[in-house]
């Protein structure tokens, strides 16, 4: 996995809330695997004319300060829906490596820790005020810093965030589960002789 | 890591014993007691490939395919676009290569992933079951814990039958009151979404109680428990009881003769204890639920029958009114219709939301002696094979052509259409699955949920219909 230490990058509005994983990515292209480059998918069809197949010039990942950026800024309970993780895969590929929510689907939030795209979670209060900067400024910077748990707006203004401590320690170093687990061999050798008797299944 | 004294809910009495170790910092690792797999994970075996591992515990592993599978065909080699064949294909391989037992196309109990492990008894009270999807939290409804997890926590439980977790936080949502007539469990579930919001139990697990609740019958709980993501929640759980143990007895997976006893006798220690606690509380009152329909395009947007199309303006802040200008542009409604004046296209009745016996009998029930109106297509896709059986047996795939019902084979289908079974744009869909998302049937389609029953009123309508009023409820 990449590691994730400081990002300091242009950010995109997208002022709505309840966006799900079948908007982020349709489930017609979910038989592709993870060698394919997934960014073309990101929002296909949200950022299409539906008559003609043409880009949206309005859809705001297809506008010029827009399209370098590398985080996403969105209403409540971004990526909620389906576990696909493709929805993580289309929006690293594209560029982006954080997303800012006042919250944000629980299996969306995992995927984002396990393949180098942080999801940052601020008030809503908070997020409304920085989607208003992006908007009134197009191209506005933000960064974004894990070790130290904050994120400096546009205007300048610095937010905390609180993220698990074990994910934060993978992303900063670019490990996976896996390597964690290996340590734990005994442990679930020794939990799979106690529950095999226990509990017949 | 020592149990704290004193009264412990359902999940903490599972997550307690499915834990391997706990770290500082609060992540536990979690075995994992059955692992399902569906047609839509590829992704997983590679990752297994690349790094050279392998399943740890086969035997705990249980795959069918129902994503990609055709529902005109048994056939896979008539599954007509070959990237549909191949993730067929695929799973069929990758398990065999690693000798886990897969109810594959053809097999008497194939089918969609969360209709088969309950029907199988292969979900049961007190285990800690995993899938890569996320309405996992099904099979909850027999007392589990269940969530879905993306494909790289897939791999891992793959190659160590562990997961690492933090603790989810819990919440009680107690349905009290008497449901009326043509109340179903989907009713219950879209009405506590419409109340507590999309987002209403991120972050928890649900644990459903109250009278209502006990009354529902195994399906019932099952479509609760199924739709309980759509509210945010990483689990939903109904604790066992008569009803369920009623409905495991036999089945080929649950334990048998002298183990079903003891089993029993365990189960019967699980539900949460008198006076345990849960971070949030919500009731709902039973009696006022009415058979509901959504509007918009999350979940959320659910209504009684007997309601209008909301207006924008109506809408508590900007931010609301300008989603529902966007949720009523794509669906193509005028505020202030009412829903029983609006037209349908098309009616699916399937999916692991509502695709079980109990589902089709009901929808069968209207369908019964009526037909379905002049160009609307109805499609009536069987959640697995034993349920296709069982209807045929009934004589319920007869009703339903008769009244001119399509009658399909077993798989998600028009859920979300991975194999083919979409809408075109601007038809609009009374559904019995879960998700009215924007797309999800397919590009530019209106989806709109809500009960089998209501589904079978609105297909013999023309358009959205009270089932109450059809069956004299
Ligand atoms: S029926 Fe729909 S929601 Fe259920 S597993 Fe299949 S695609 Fe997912």
């Amino acid at each position: 996995m990449e590691a994730f230490v400081t990002l300091d990058a242009v950010a995109v509005p997208l002022p709505l809330p309840n966006i799900d994983t079948d908007q982020i990515i349709p489930a017609r292209f979910l038989s592709r695997p993870r060698e394919v480059n997934h960014a073309d998918f990101l929002f296909h069809d949200a950022r299409r004319v539906a008559a003609t197949g043409e880009q949206n010039p309005e859809f705001p990942l297809n506008r010029e300060p827009w399209r370098a950026a590398r985080v996403i800024v969105a209403g409540k309970n971004f990526a909620c829906g389906s576990s696909r993780e493709a929805a993580v895969w289309a929006l690293f590929d594209a560029g982006f490596r954080c997303a800012i929510a006042p919250s944000f689907g629980d299996i969306f939030r995992n995927n984002g820790t396990k393949n180098g795209l942080l999801p940052v979670v601020l008030p809503a209060a908070v997020v409304e005020d920085i989607l208003a900067q992006l908007e009134a400024s197009p191209g506005a910077r933000i960064f974004v810093d894990l070790p130290q748990q904050q994120v400096t707006a546009p205007d300048g203004s610095v937010h905390g965030f609180e993220i698990d401590p074990f994910a934060k320690h993978c992303m900063l170093n670019g490990l996976d589960d896996f390597g964690v687990t290996a340590a734990y061999e005994d442990d679930i050798a020794a939990f799979e002789r106690r529950y095999g008797r226990e509990n017949r299944i | 890591m020592s149990e704290p004294a004193g009264p412990r809910t359902l999940f903490e009495k599972i997550w307690s014993r499915h834990r391997v170790t706990e770290r500082e910092d609060g992540q536990t690792l979690l075995y994992v007691g059955r692992h399902l797999l569906h047609d839509g994970g590829a992704t997983a075996f590679d990752v297994l490939r690349k790094r050279g591992l392998k399943p740890r515990a086969p035997d705990r592993i249980f795959a069918t395919p129902d994503h990609y599978v055709s529902t005109a065909t048994r056939k896979l080699a008539e599954i007509e676009d070959p990237r549909h064949r191949e993730m067929v294909e695929k799973l069929a391989r990758n398990t065999a290569e690693h000798g886990i037992r897969m109810f594959g196309l053809g097999d008497p109990n194939q089918g969609i992933v969360h209709v088969v492990g309950p029907e199988t008894g292969l979900s049961q009270p007190g285990i800690l079951l995993v899938c890569g999807d996320s309405h996992t939290s099904t099979h909850g409804a027999v007392g589990a814990l269940a969530f879905g997890i993306g494909s790289t926590e897939v791999a891992h439980v793959l190659a160590t039958q562990t997961l690492w977790q933090r603790k989810p936080k819990t919440m009680r949502i107690t349905v009290d009151g008497t449901l009326g007539p043509q109340v179903t469990g989907k009713d219950v579930i879209l009405a506590i979404i419409a109340q507590i919001g999309a987002a209403g139990a991120t972050e928890h697990v649900i644990e459903y109680a109250g009278n209502a609740i006990r009354g529902l019958s195994m399906e019932g709980r099952l479509t609760l428990c199924n739709m309980s993501i759509e509210a945010g929640g990483r689990a939903g759980m109904v604790a066992p009881d008569e009803t369920t143990y009623a409905y495991l007895h036999g089945r080929p997976y649950a334990p048998q003769s002298a183990e079903w006893e003891q089993a029993v006798a365990r189960w019967r220690e699980l539900p949460s204890d008198e006076g345990a606690a849960f971070d949030t509380e919500v009731t709902v009152d039973g009696s006022a639920i009415r058979p509901m329909v959504t509007w918009g395009n999350s979940p959320e947007d659910a209504l009684p029958i007997d309601a209008a199309v909301p207006d924008p303006e109506s809408a508590a802040d900007a931010e609301r009114r300008a989603q529902m200008r966007r949720m009523l542009d794509y669906m193509g409604l005028t505020p202030g219709t009412k829903l029983t004046d609006i037209a349908i296209d098309r009616v699916f009745i399937g999916s692991c939301t509502n695709s079980r016996i109990e589902d089709l009998r009901a929808a069968a029930a209207v369908a019964d002696g009526r037909k379905v109106a002049e160009g609307v297509t109805a499609w009536v896709v069987p959640g697995s094979e034993p349920v296709k059986r069982q209807a045929e047996a009934e004589g319920l795939h007869e009703v339903f052509r008769r009244a001119g019902f399509e009658w399909r084979e077993p798989g998600c289908s028009m859920c979300l259409g991975t194999n083919g079974d979409i809408a075109r744009p601007g038809q609009r869909v009374a559904s019995t699955s879960n998700r009215n998302f924007m797309g999800r049937q397919g590009p530019g389609a209106r989806t709109h949920l809500l009960s089998p029953a209501m589904a079978a009123a609105a297909a013999v309508t023309g358009r959205f219909a009270d089932v109450r009023r059809l069956m004299g409820g």
